[in-house]
């Protein structure tokens, strides 16, 4: 007979967490989630204490971007849990892989407005994919093990498990749910991973009979580690190949099959081949209204092959020609075997190198451009992103925040490795870059992360940085300082007649200064002469971060621009490319 | 439970016509009974919204012309002076019980299908209805004619 073991809800919690194999979390004490804090001193699990629990939040997104591994955050009850309603949101937006623990006040006392109390459970329902309030000590492993199910397995997402005070207090007798203990707990979650094989066979036929194919990669091929399978599909039949602002470097942006990203401030090319294709075969992509612009007149001839996960996606918003609900990678393989067994019976490929060279040809055409500086005037973002893009070396990890600098970020930079580019999608949330770089960081600190922030971003969740100081997790962050709130500035020039509402940032503050105060170097650069050894010396230091303050050119514009509401036939070119807008057909 | 489907309604926009449940056979499982306006939103979209709540087992779609469908409702009515009796002959004719008597007011009950409720509630409207409940529609899936003969009790399945 095995020996019972008597443990606090505390310390199982504690080693429910080390039994899922977490060695990072994120978080913040407080009075009600006290109790967990205690084992946690003699835990293997490394817990990095932030300066605000939306860092910890965010940085627990970052190490998931990062690693596909789930981000584990721990805050206590009331102010700090809706304190994580943000990044609990952007990564259901995202569907990213999160367990969030919060404390809560004694079940005694909940419902009677007590200290710190908040509903955590009915504020969150709708940005969590599940969550769930334990009411006894006895049931923390299961709520545990099921919390770590969901949130990794089928569609990811963030799962949150709310503790009372007591319950942590309490004490339980050991146990750790199986396999099949937390499947039959989950009568209702069965996530389906494998593709119907008629549905699989329909595909591969429709890839080889279209003339004008495109592969659409969405985030969620980089959720499936589908990257290599996705390639190999890709050259086998030599289709272009399209990567959302999701998917950035789940196909090399240095691949001749590679076109770039689609959407809204895509590039002229991938938005233009989307729109004339006769074959969209959609890979963990969710037609994203940022993609199809408007949605009638997105992709009017495309018959639509829609792999995901999430079957709640097929139609809707574009009905499929084929749907297939399934696990990305294992699905696209199975296309590629359907596809190699059609060709050794004899099928063919129907003859593409029209439309591929007629997507060249636009390539060509309408490559992403900028208009130099003047002499003497401030520098470009874009050359700065070059110039870092450049100067960036081997395995770093690209992390931006929301707005122009992200745009740039995304199209200038040269994804070629998955995993290698972390920002906010789905929620657009400003402030993102920072506590994202962090967290990437304690996830693959083999890596050199760069965050290229906005001075509108930056100073939402600076104060991230004092963490990254204290817990020895060293980031670089590169602020494209334009002294405005760069985007709505940008729509304001464009649609409301340049009337400047609310987005007049400069004056204040001191980037430089405030980066040495939060003990990290700063560093300014005002013109080109500066750029390439305040880029080197950034890239020299290893023992501490790094915050280099760009100032850049304040009425730069993000081009190509699809307007909102429009058509993506609409795309607004470069003023210097609009001229050639006939041959963008 | 309940308030997880109310909430990703709510989110959605989806229209709740009407709303019933309760505890099912199995002390585990309750069951909720939704009616639901698929002009706005296709049934299809909703249905796999419903079945991403990890609570959520099982989702049948009830068609009106396939299933046995009921509905109570409860309605106190003006009945004073000649009105009482008309009132009470249109409830017995609809087969509905009187619950309550006033010195003015009636108050009725009637159960059954939710067009006849819609009839009953109607001819009550030009009466006056001082006050009026209706619980929400409940529906289980018509037997199929074979499964009429040898059908048992227990769970459907």
């Amino acid at each position: 007979m095995s020996k019972k073991e008597i443990l606090t809800g505390a310390e199982a919690l504690i080693r429910s967490l080390e039994m899922e194999n977490v060695d990072v979390m994120f978080g913040l004490p407080g009075g009600c989630i006290l109790p967990a804090y205690d084992p946690l001193l003699k835990s293997s699990i490394r817990h990095v204490l932030v300066r605000h629990e939306q860092g910890a939040g965010h940085m627990a997104q970052g190490y998931a971007h990062v690693t596909g591994r789930p981000g584990v955050a721990m805050v206590t009850s009331g102010p700090a849990a809706t304190n994580m309603v943000t990044p609990l949101c952007d990564a259901f937006m995202d569907s990213i892989p999160m367990v969030c623990i919060t404390g809560q006040v004694s079940t005694t006392a909940i419902g009677t407005d007590a200290f710190q109390e908040c509903d955590t459970v009915g504020i969150t329902r709708s940005v969590t994919k599940h969550n769930e309030l334990v009411m006894r000590a006895q049931d923390i492993p299961m709520a545990i093990r099921q919390a770590f199910h969901i949130a990794t397995t089928g569609r990811p997402g963030p799962v949150l498990v709310d503790l009372p005070k007591d319950v942590l207090q309490n004490t339980m007798e050991w146990h750790w749910p199986t396999d099949e203990d937390v499947q039959e707990a989950l009568p209702g979650y069965r996530p389906i991973t494998k593709g119907h094989p008629r549905m699989i066979k329909e595909a591969a036929k429709l890839l080889l009979s279209s003339e004008k194919p495109v592969l659409y990669l969405g985030g969620g091929v980089l959720k499936a580690h589908a990257a290599e399978a996705v390639r190999e599909l890709a050259e086998l039949l030599k289709i272009p190949v399209v990567t959302t602002l999701m998917a950035r470097g789940a196909f090399p942006d240095d691949h001749e099959l590679c076109y770039g990203m689609p959407g809204m401030h895509g590039t002229a090319t991938a938005i233009t081949a989307m729109q004339k294709a006769d074959l969209l075969c959609a890979l963990g992509a969710r037609f994203d209204d940022r993609v199809t612009g408007k949605v009638s007149a997105f992709a009017p001839d495309a018959k639509i092959i829609h792999v995901d996960i999430d079957p709640a996606e097929q139609g809707k918003v574009r009905k499929p020609d084929v749907p297939i609900v399934g696990d990305c990678r294992l699905v696209v393989e199975e296309i590629v075997k359907a596809v190699k067994e059609l060709l050794a019976e004899g099928e063919q490929q129907v003859d593409i190198t029209p439309w591929r060279s007629r997507v060249n040809g636009w390539k060509e055409q309408f490559p992403l451009t900028y208009e130099p500086s003047e002499p003497g005037a401030r520098l470009k973002p874009q050359f700065c992103l070059e110039k870092l893009r450049d100067a960036a070396p081997k395995n770093t990890i690209l992390v931006a925040g929301v707005g122009q600098h992200q745009m740039w970020s995304s199209l200038f930079w040269k994804f070629n490795e998955p995993y290698s580019w972390v920002n906010s999608g789905g929620l657009g949330t400003m402030g993102f870059s920072v506590p994202a770089a962090i967290g990437a960081k304690a996830g693959r600190p083999d890596a050199t992360v760069w965050a290229i922030d906005g001075d509108g971003c930056f100073q939402m969740t600076a104060q991230e940085l004092v963490t990254a100081t204290t817990e020895g997790i060293h980031v670089k962050i590169a602020i494209l300082n334009n002294t405005y709130l760069g985007m709505v500035r940008q729509w304001q020039e464009m649609f409301y007649g340049e009337r400047y509402s609310e987005v007049d940032l400069s004056g204040c503050p001191d980037f430089v200064k405030w980066a040495e105060a939060m003990g990290c170097v700063g560093i300014r650069v005002e013109s080109p002469e500066e750029i390439d050894a305040a880029i080197e010396k950034a890239n020299s230091i290893n023992d501490r971060s790094v915050v280099v303050e760009f100032r850049v050119e304040e009425f730069e514009k993000v081009f190509p621009m699809v307007p909102a509401g429009a058509s993506n036939d609409e795309v607004l070119l470069h003023p210097t490319q609009e001229s050639r807008r006939e041959f963008l057909k | 439970m309940l308030a997880r489907v109310a909430s990703l309604f709510a989110r959605r926009g989806y229209n709740i016509y009407s709303l019933a449940v309760a505890p099912t056979e199995d002390e585990n499982y309750s069951r909720i009974t939704i009616v639901v306006d698929i002009s706005a939103t296709p049934l299809e979209q909703i249905v796999k919204q419903l079945f991403k709540l990890i609570d959520v087992v099982r989702i049948t779609e009830l068609d009106p012309r396939k299933s046995v469908e009921r509905e109570l409702m409860v309605a106190t009515v003006r009945a004073d002076g000649d009105q009482r009796a008309r009132v009470i002959e249109v409830a017995g004719i609809f087969e509905a019980k009187i619950l309550a008597v006033g010195a003015d007011v009636l108050t009725i009950s009637l159960d059954g299908e939710p067009q006849k409720l819609d009839d009953f509630e109607e001819l009550l409207r030009g009466y006056g209805i001082v006050e009026s409940q209706r619980t929400g529609r409940v529906a289980l899936p018509k037997l199929e004619r074979e499964a009429r003969k040898g059908a048992t009790k227990g769970k459907a399945s």
